[in-house]
C-alpha cells in the first residue's frame, strides 16, 4: 500500500505463497499480490481501494460530528500473537479505537502499518487481518490506509502492527486526567485483569490450565452511551498496561487528589484471582484491553452505571471507589480484611515471586 | 474463593484483634518500649503490608520485618557472579522472576539480558531442566535461590538431571538456611525482640524441632505461621498470649501444612545433594556462619561454581545503608538516612528495598513517605504529650 498501483482498481492479485518472504516487501508483484489479496480483500472500503498514497477524507464528514480532531497511534508487539479471546489484530484495532474513545471522541478511521518477520505463515496473516476487519466492523470504524514492511528473520517477532486512529470530539466533552474532584466516584465496566491473565496463560510457560479470555473489545459505543447520560465525565482512561492501579495513580497525580478504592467492590474473576494468588501478582496491575476507568460526580453515578450496564461490554460494571481530598496524589485500597494500603505506581513489570 | 477467603474473613479478624487488645491490657510493661515481634519471612512481610495488618494492631505492638527475603539478602558480589555466568556465550541462565532486578556492582540480570545475555525467567527448576534437554549444545544454569522452602525442589532437580544423564545442566547455588540466621539476629548487640513469627514454608520442610533453641536457650516465644492474614493475626495473638502468661514455647499455628517432623523426602533430597558452607555472606547482615549450603562433591559436575570460573569478589554494602539495623528492629525503615531519597525500589542501595518482600520496599510501595512522615510526627507528638 506504500506504492500506488496505477490502473489496478481491479483486485487481480492472488497471493499463492504459504509463508511471507522478503519479496513480499520488495515493492514488486509479490508485494502487490499480498496487499490486494490479503489487505484490500479483507478491509474492503472505498478510501482504501483507491490505492492512493494516502486516504482522502471529506472535511465535512468530520466537522458534522464535532469541533475537535482526535488523533492517536499505538504499536502492538504482543507475544503470543494468538491468545484466548483475541489476537494481535483485534488488539491493534480495539486498542486504538479505545484510545480515541476515552477522550470522548467518535472513532472514524484507522491506519494499519505492519512489520512482518519473514517466515510468517500467510494463513496466520489472513487470520489476523480478518480479525482486524471484524473488530473494525464491531467498532464502526474503517481501516483506510496502510503500509507493509517485511524484515529479516529475527529483526521482528512474527508481526508487529501499528495503528493510528482519527476521531472527532464533540464540543460538550472535556474529560481530562486533571479533572477528578473530591466527592467524585470511580466506575469500571467489568472484570479487571482478564487480558493480562490470558496472556500469562497463553505464553504456556506455566503448567496452569485455564480458560481465561482476554477482554479485548472496542469501548466506543459504551462510552458514547455513557456520555449521553453523563456529559460531565471528569476523567476517563482505558486501563491497559499497568492496569487499573496505574490509571488511578495518573489521575491522582494530575488532579492532586486521593482515590479510595474498596477491594470488595472491584470485579475480579475467580480464575484471575487464583492465578494471581499462585504467582504472587496483583490483579490491579494486570493489563486490560477492554476496560475503561471513569471518574464522575456522585450525583451522576447511578445513571452512568445503568448506561454502562446497558452495553454488551459493560454488563458487569461497578462503582469501585471514590475521590477524597487527602492524602493528595495517592491511591488507597481498603482491603477485604479491613485494613488500608497504598496502591503505588509499578516500578517495572510485575515479576512472579520466588516462594 | 475456596481456601482463600476463609483466611481473610474481616469478622474473624475483628474478633482476633479484640482478643489481642484484651491480652495486651494484661501485660505488665516493664519498660516504655513496645512489644517487638519479628516476622522472619518475606512472605509474611508481604501479607502484613498487603492487608494493612500493622494498622489494625494496638500501638504497643510493633512488627519488625526480618531478613527472610532471599532476593533481598543476596550480596552484590554474588549478583556479579550471576552476571558473569549469564554472559558466557554458551550459557542459558535461568532464574526466578524477582531475582532479575537485584542490582550487582555493575548491572542486574535484567540489564545483562538487555546487553545480550541469554537470561530466561522460569517458574520452577524443572523448567530449567527441560531447557537443558531441549538445548543439548548449550549449558543451562539454574540460579538456585531461597531458604529451605525451595531447597528440596532444587535438590530433586539435580537428582533428576543425574538420572537423565544430563551433562549440560548446573546450579549456581545460593540457598541459605534459616536457623543460623535467626541465631545471628538473637546474638546481635542491641537486639530487643520479644517474639518470633516463624516461617511457615521453611517449617513445612524442616519441621518444628529446629526452632526449639529460640524458646529454650533465648527464652523467646515463637509461633510457626501460615501466610494468610488471619494466620498472622492468630499467631500474633498466640505470641502475645505467651508473653502475657510469661511462657515461651514453640507453637505451630500452621498445623494444616506443617508436620512436627517436617517433610522427610524433602529433607532427604536436601541432605543427598547439599552440605553446609562454613560461612555465607548476606547483604545487610555480613557473614553468618553455616548460613548457606553448597553442593556435595558427588554432585560437583552439576555445580556451576566449579564448572566455570566466577569472579567471587566480595563487594561491601554501601556505608550509608542501615539495613542491618532495620533487620534487627533497632530502627524503622523510614528512619534510615537514605530511605526514599538515594534508596528507592527503582535504584535500591540496600537489600530491603530490592524485592517487594523487603521491608523497606514494602513501606515504600504500600505506605508512601508523606504518610509515614505524618505518622512519625503524630507518634512523636503523642509521646511528647504523654
Amino acid at each position: 500500500m506504500t506504492a500506488s498501483v496505477p490502473g489496478m482498481r481491479k483486485r487481480s492479485g492472488v497471493l499463492r505463497a504459504e509463508t511471507i518472504n522478503m519479496s513480499h516487501g520488495g515493492g514488486g508483484k509479490a508485494m502487490r499480490d499480498l496487499i490486494e489479496d490479503v489487505f484490500i480483500e479483507a478491509f474492503d472500503n472505498d478510501e482504501l481501494s483507491m490505492l492512493e498514497d494516502q486516504a482522502r477524507i471529506e472535511l465535512s464528514t468530520l466537522t458534522a460530528l464535532g469541533d475537535r480532531l482526535a488523533l492517536t497511534t499505538d504499536s502492538y508487539v504482543v507475544d503470543p500473537i494468538f491468545f484466548n479471546g483475541g489476537d494481535i489484530g483485534k488488539l491493534a484495532v480495539c486498542g486504538t479505537v479505545n484510545d480515541l474513545a476515552v477522550g470522548g471522541a467518535v472513532p472514524l478511521y484507522l491506519t494499519c502499518g505492519m512489520i512482518i518477520e519473514e517466515g510468517l505463515s500467510v494463513a496466520d496473516l489472513r487470520r489476523i487481518v480478518a480479525s482486524m476487519k471484524a473488530a473494525a466492523d464491531a467498532a464502526g470504524v474503517k481501516i483506510v490506509t496502510g503500509d507493509t514492511k517485511v524484515v529479516d528473520r529475527g529483526a521482528a517477532d512474527k508481526v508487529f502492527i501499528n495503528t493510528a486512529g482519527v476521531g472527532v470530539i464533540s464540543q460538550a466533552h472535556k474529560t481530562s486526567a486533571h479533572n477528578a474532584k473530591p466527592g467524585d466516584v470511580v466506575l469500571i465496566n467489568g472484570y479487571v485483569g482478564d487480558h493480562g491473565a490470558a496472556i500469562v496463560g497463553a505464553r504456556g510457560d506455566l503448567a496452569i490450565e485455564n480458560d481465561i479470555q482476554s477482554d479485548c473489545q472496542p469501548l466506543n459505543k459504551l462510552i458514547q452511551s455513557l456520555l449521553q447520560v453523563c456529559p460531565n465525565v471528569h476523567c476517563m482512561r482505558d486501563a491497559t498496561r499497568g492496569g487499573v492501579a496505574s490509571v488511578l495513580n495518573e489521575f491522582a497525580l494530575s488532579s492532586g487528589v486521593c482515590f479510595k478504592l474498596k477491594e470488595t467492590s472491584i470485579p475480579i474473576r475467580t480464575e484471575v484471582r487464583g492465578m494471581c494468588e499462585i504467582l504472587g501478582l496483583d490483579p490491579l496491575y494486570l493489563a486490560n484491553e477492554g476496560k475503561v476507568v471513569v471518574v464522575l460526580p456522585k450525583a451522576d453515578a447511578e445513571a452512568a452505571l445503568a448506561a454502562m450496564k446497558g452495553n454488551e461490554y459493560g454488563v458487569n460494571s461497578a462503582i469501585i471507589g471514590e475521590v477524597t481530598d487527602a492524602p493528595t496524589d495517592t491511591v488507597i485500597l481498603q482491603t477485604t480484611f479491613g485494613g488500608e494500603r497504598i496502591v503505588d505506581m509499578l516500578v517495572g513489570d510485575q515479576l512472579p515471586r520466588i516462594c | 474463593m475456596k481456601y482463600v477467603d476463609e483466611f481473610r474473613d474481616p469478622v474473624l479478624a475483628k474478633s482476633l484483634i479484640e482478643q489481642i487488645n484484651i491480652l495486651v491490657e494484661q501485660i505488665d510493661f516493664a519498660t516504655e518500649r513496645p512489644i517487638q515481634l519479628m516476622e522472619f519471612c518475606g512472605g509474611h512481610t508481604h501479607t502484613i503490608f498487603r492487608y494493612g495488618i500493622e494498622q489494625l494492631l494496638p500501638k504497643c505492638i510493633e512488627l519488625v520485618h526480618g531478613p527472610g527475603c532471599p532476593v533481598c539478602v543476596l550480596p552484590m558480589g554474588r549478583v556479579d557472579d550471576c552476571v558473569s555466568l549469564a554472559e558466557r556465550p554458551e550459557v542459558i541462565f535461568t532464574t526466578f522472576g524477582d531475582a532479575m532486578r537485584v542490582p550487582g556492582s555493575k548491572k542486574s540480570l535484567l540489564q545483562a539480558k538487555a546487553d545480550g545475555a541469554d537470561v530466561r525467567m522460569v517458574y520452577s527448576p524443572l523448567d530449567a531442566l527441560q531447557l537443558a534437554h531441549k538445548h543439548k549444545d548449550r549449558e543451562v544454569i539454574f540460579f538456585a535461590l531461597g531458604f529451605e522452602t525451595t531447597m528440596p525442589s532444587t535438590a530433586l532437580t539435580v537428582l533428576q538431571a543425574e538420572a537423565d544423564g544430563l551433562e549440560n545442566f548446573s546450579l549456581f547455588c545460593n540457598h541459605i538456611t534459616t536457623v543460623p540466621t535467626i541465631k545471628a539476629i538473637l546474638d546481635s548487640p542491641g537486639m530487643q525482640l520479644d517474639g518470633f513469627v516463624a516461617p511457615g514454608h521453611v517449617s513445612m520442610v524442616v519441621g518444628e524441632q529446629p526452632f526449639h533453641f529460640v524458646s529454650e536457650k533465648y527464652k523467646k516465644p515463637i509461633v510457626i505461621t501460615g501466610f494468610e492474614p488471619l494466620d498472622i493475626l492468630q499467631s500474633i495473638w498466640l505470641l502475645i498470649k505467651q508473653i502475657a502468661e510469661k511462657r515461651c514455647i514453640v507453637e505451630n499455628q500452621y498445623a494444616r501444612v506443617v508436620q512436627p517432623d517436617g517433610n522427610f523426602p524433602g529433607l532427604d533430597a536436601i541432605s543427598r545433594v547439599f552440605e553446609l558452607r562454613e560461612y555465607f555472606e548476606w547483604r545487610g547482615l555480613g557473614s553468618i556462619d553455616y548460613s548457606g549450603v553448597r553442593m556435595k562433591d558427588d554432585y560437583a559436575r552439576f555445580d556451576a561454581e566449579r564448572k566455570f570460573p566466577v569472579p567471587n569478589v566480595r563487594i561491601a554494602d554501601p556505608k550509608s545503608c542501615q539495613c542491618g539495623e532495620v533487620l534487627k528492629g533497632v530502627i524503622k525503615p523510614w528512619q534510615c538516612k537514605v530511605f526514599g531519597s538515594q534508596c528507592t525500589p527503582e535504584t535500591p542501595m540496600g537489600a530491603l528495598m530490592v524485592s517487594s518482600e523487603g521491608a523497606c520496599a514494602a513501606y515504600y510501595n504500600f505506605g508512601n513517605l508523606p504518610e509515614l512522615m505524618a505518622l512519625k510526627a503524630e507518634r512523636e507528638k503523642e509521646e511528647a504529650l504523654s
